[in-house]
């Protein structure tokens, strides 16, 4: 018994719903069970250890066993499999073919360059030994102890690095006003707030690997000469929070943090400061605010957070994935990450790819990577071969990118060409079931909701789109309001005070540029041509294929269907209240609905 | 080094004309300085500039969206254009979406001539009802007796919340809620109550509609039927100004007087709210005399007080008094008088009562009730 054994369970999120505690205790007791003593990085026959966020969500549990090298990706594992992986290969050696990932999983990974998830889904995000084993700290210790701020940001700048939190501001230069300003106190924040509907980038990264974003936090704080930092994180986000504290306390322990970092006199700490739930808290002067106690409401800039910041000192926020980057580029060269992107967005660019495709999850890809490789490459094309109508980027303050505009390249200028945003990297996909009156609805219910409500287009103008939307959806629109609609959008843009209100009509400007017919439908025919808005549905059934099967009479909660058996039957369209049973029952498509 | 850049001087241009002023300042205030018109809701130049109103977007060169120009500082070489069609397009839509939930009875509102709010849609010629919608239906509140809240007319402007917060440094209000549903409110929506409320009607001075109004005010007259007289406070020795709002005679309010160099507009609860003494049928307006021979204890005194007393004409009255006073310091000398003057007087009334105990009475038997 020689073998050197090596089991890894996703235990992000995802993996901790899907089962992996359990999992991991059952593959621990089966082992013992055996006389293989699996213990955490232990040296002894096997090391067993959790891992974070593998991107696939969808399959989870994933458990990768790996045999003098030889690793097998095991998927969807559950307890009543763990016996046969521990039995079959473990012992005899043999990997089971039956749970072994497939080509969805194959497709998903190998598409993908990873470089901010790179550490994620491979060592224990609990243990620092694991993540100094793969070079941890070695990036802040070349920075700290042989390169000057002015080499850091220099080697930064020429990266090609930008915003990863939706704006795409180069962060060199960031760092640079930050670093010119004079002050006795500056602050680095790493901005964990992530809010947009269905992202996860920023939690994964922080669970998976909080010690990469540490180390992104420590440098910074050097090239900007920060002897404070704060991370401002969800507080719905419990297992990256406990994992950051975590990760700060080993840090500390180690020395990477503290009063001689180093042992080169450099002070920095960092707090931890939870946000309670608001979205607009994200926004940088919203998130200073909070860290201030105050409400969370943007201020205008300029003054830029760099110049007067947080307790009205110089202040540098980053997102996460842009200081989890900052490491990978002092540990691998700003000429290395420069190689990968395009001219203009360098480096790789983490999506939370969702909706309506075969393999959703969290994906790595170069920037500049075509929509179409994206979604029918890595993401296996649409959920039951339908017809793909759009895909939604940016989250709330993005745009829809119609079929015709697949070939478009995943980078900051290409994206707001065509009317939407990188944003922090949500990509929601829609099929021909997918009304896009009602996704801009609904994104717009987001944000009116979202508003902190301190300027007057943001507070009122996204209540009033939302409320031109909603009569549209409801067959009540008017023949002005499409003009009523660009008017406000626009000028909600042009006059609010943050990002929140000034992208906030992105989702209806892009609508309208790719699907006005929809919209015109729904006001002119009062019809849904997707068939999702309610009120414009009427459910008959088809006299030529209803068998009278009393399927749909049954499961009909307001008993609106009538009829005899083996005879066809009626709905009565006063009773109809229109939930889509009877359609989902019926085996012989003898409902309609239009 | 700081003190360089606030020497500093700064050229910039406004609608094509060159005007300089001292770095530090924004743009709105070069542009009031040179009585260049920006239209503003949110903006006091007692607070903090916010921001949240939109209204006094400018276009600057080089920008892509317009900027506040209240949060804006001025920089050298910079390119300001107050108006232009993008820029009217903008302040009408802001002006369109504030009227889109606000009550449309100017016929009956108080605020109504004196409205920042109504002047501004007058100016820019904007129509009621372009867009429509939800619109707040609240509870006016009023359980107090100085300040009337009616949240329907609020425009968010949030002057009140940051005079609170930052002038009086009481924090009674904050912006409660989120979206269209925030407004300015107390914590948990409690009543006004002494305990978290000085009612020094900061809030209401500086609201630029109707939302806040003085409760003792409404429905007495309209700045069209008011006589405005400017006038010192009597309270105290601080000296605020303040105009007196004269309808028929009788004053009606007490409004900011914001040029006062002591007090800038800012009042405290007695200089804003207590006035109601000055024409209140119990103040005295003549001397009273003791009746001589009169019993304390006859049922004619107990059923009126004031019966005690007989008016008389302030010779009377002073020549008494002066007789009294020769008559002690006679009898027990200098030192058996003196001479207690009050807060209220200013610092000129308090020198001269001084001035007259020593040199008059001969005592140095003089003090003052300020004791705070």
């Amino acid at each position: 018994m020689s073998r050197q054994i090596s089991i890894s369970v996703c235990m992000g999120t995802g993996g901790l719903a899907a089962g992996a505690q359990e999992v991991m205790d059952k593959l621990s007791t089966e082992l013992a069970g055996v006389g293989i003593e699996a213990q955490l990085h232990s040296k002894k026959q096997c090391d067993l250890h959790r891992v974070g966020c593998r991107g696939f969500c969808a399959r989870d549990v994933l458990v990768d066993v790996s045999i003098d090298g030889v690793k097998t990706t095991y998927e969807q594992v559950t307890l009543d499999r763990v016996h046969r992986i521990v039995n079959e290969h473990i012992i005899d050696g043999q990997p089971v073919e039956d749970f072994a990932a497939g080509e969805d999983y194959h497709n998903f990974e190998g598409k993908q360059v990873k470089v901010v998830l790179s550490e994620c889904g491979l060592i224990d995000p609990e243990d620092i030994e694991a993540y100094l084993k793969v070079g941890g700290y070695e990036a802040a210790r070349k920075v700290l102890t042989s390169l000057s701020p002015g080499d850091t940001i220099d080697t930064i700048k020429r990266s090609g690095l930008r915003g990863r939190g939706g704006a795409g501001f180069p962060t060199g230069l960031k760092w640079e006003f930050g670093a010119n300003e004079q002050a006795d106190q500056k602050y680095i924040i790493c901005n964990a707030d992530e809010g947009d509907p269905g992202a996860f980038m920023d939690r994964s990264v922080v669970e998976g690997n909080p010690h990469v974003v540490i180390e992104g936090m420590i440098i910074a704080a050097y090239a900007i000469g920060a002897s404070k930092g704060y991370v401002y994180i969800r507080a719905e986000y419990p297992l990256a929070v406990q994992r950051l504290e975590l990760a700060l306390k080993q840090a500390r322990q180690k020395g990477f943090l503290g009063d001689n970092i180093f042992d080169n006199g450099v002070k920095f700490d960092i707090k931890v400061k939870l946000g309670a739930g608001a979205f607009i808290c994200g926004e940088e002067t919203a998130l200073i605010a909070s860290i201030e106690g105050k409400r969370g409401m943007p201020r205008s800039k300029p003054p830029f957070p760099a110049q007067k910041g947080l307790f009205g000192k110089p202040t540098v926020i980053n997102n996460v994935e842009t200081l989890a980057n900052v490491t990978y580029i002092i540990r691998r060269g700003a000429e290395w990450f420069a190689s990968l992107g395009t001219e203009k967005s360098k480096g790789t660019k983490v999506f939370a790819l969702t909706g309506k495709i075969k393999n959703s999850g969290l994906i790595e890809v170069p920037m500049g990577i075509p929509l179409r490789d994206v979604i029918y490459g890595i993401g296996g094309g649409i959920e039951k071969d339908r017809r793909f109508k759009a895909v939604q980027t940016g989250g709330p303050s993005g745009g829809c990118i119609p079929e015709s505009l697949l070939d478009t390249h995943l980078d900051y200028e290409s994206l707001a060409k065509v009317g939407s945003i990188m944003g922090s990297g949500g990509m929601v996909v829609m099929d021909e079931d997918d009304c896009m009156v009602n996704i801009a609805k609904y994104f717009l219910e987001f944000t009116q909701a979202e508003s902190c409500g301190k300027c007057t287009p943001c507070r009122v103008g996204t209540k009033r789109l939302l409320e031109i939307l909603t009569r549209i959806t409801e067959g009540k629109g008017k023949a002005n309001d499409l003009e009523l609609l660009e008017n406000l959008s626009v000028d909600v843009i042009d006059s609010s005070l943050c990002g929140l209100g000034q992208t906030a009509p992105n989702p209806i400007l892009s609508t309208l540029r790719y699907f006005r017919d929809e919209y015109v439908a729904h006001i002119t025919e009062k019809r849904c041509p997707a068939g999702v808005c309610k009120a414009l549905l009427t459910y008959t059934i088809n006299e030529a294929t209803c068998t009278g099967c009393t399927m749909c009479a049954r499961v009909c909660p307001v008993k609106a269907i009538t009829g005899e058996k083996k005879k066809t039957h009626y709905i009565d369209q006063s009773l109809c209240i229109k939930c889509n049973s009877c359609y989902d029952v019926c085996k012989f498509n003898a409902v309609d609905k239009r | 080094m700081t003190t360089a850049i606030m020497e500093d001087t700064i050229t910039l241009t406004i609608n094509g004309k060159a005007v300089t002023s001292e770095s530090g300042k924004t743009v709105l205030q070069v542009c009031r300085e040179n009585g260049i018109y920006v239209p503003t809701l949110c903006y006091d130049e007692r607070l903090e500039a916010y921001g949240g109103c939109r209204l006094c977007i400018v276009e600057i060169k080089g920008q892509v969206r317009p900027l506040s120009s209240c949060t804006t500082p001025i920089r050298e070489g910079m390119e300001v254009t107050t108006e232009s069609d993008r820029i009217t397009r903008l302040r009408k839509t802001v002006l369109e979406l504030l009227l889109s939930n606000h009550p449309n009875d100017c016929m009956f509102c108080d605020k109504a001539g004196s409205c920042a709010l109504q002047e501004l849609v007058y100016r820019y010629g904007v129509r009621y009802d372009k867009y429509y919608g939800e619109m707040w239906n609240l509870p006016k509140k009023d359980d107090n007796p100085f300040i009337s809240y009616d949240p329907n007319k609020c425009v968010l402007c949030s002057r009140c919340v940051n005079i609170c917060q930052n002038v009086v440094m009481k924090g009674t209000i904050d912006m409660t809620g989120r979206g269209f549903y925030s407004k300015p409110d107390t914590a948990f929506s409690k009543p006004l109550t002494p305990d978290i409320c000085v009612f020094c009607g900061q809030c209401v001075s500086t609201c630029p509609d109707a939302a806040l109004t003085e409760k003792q005010a409404m429905g007495k007259g309209r700045v069209g039927s008011v006589d405005r007289v400017r006038t010192t406070c009597t309270y105290c020795g601080t000296g605020c100004n303040f105009y007196l709002n004269v309808n028929n005679g009788k004053i009606v309010k007490v409004t900011s007087d914001y040029e006062a160099p002591v007090n800038r507009g800012n009042l405290c609860v007695k200089g804003r709210f207590g006035y109601d003494f000055i024409q209140h049928p119990d103040r005295l307006t003549k001397p009273l005399i003791r009746r001589e021979g009169v019993d304390d204890t006859s049922p004619e005194v107990l059923k009126n007080p004031m019966a005690v007393f007989r008016e008389a004409e302030w010779d009377e009255a002073l020549d008494l008094v002066a007789s009294k006073f020769a008559e002690l310091k006679a009898k027990y000398g200098n030192d058996s008088v003196g001479g207690f003057s009050s807060s209220r007087c200013t610092n000129e009334e308090n020198y001269l009562l001084a001035k007259w105990v020593r040199a008059a009475l001969g005592t140095n038997n003089v003090d003052n009730c300020a004791r705070v």
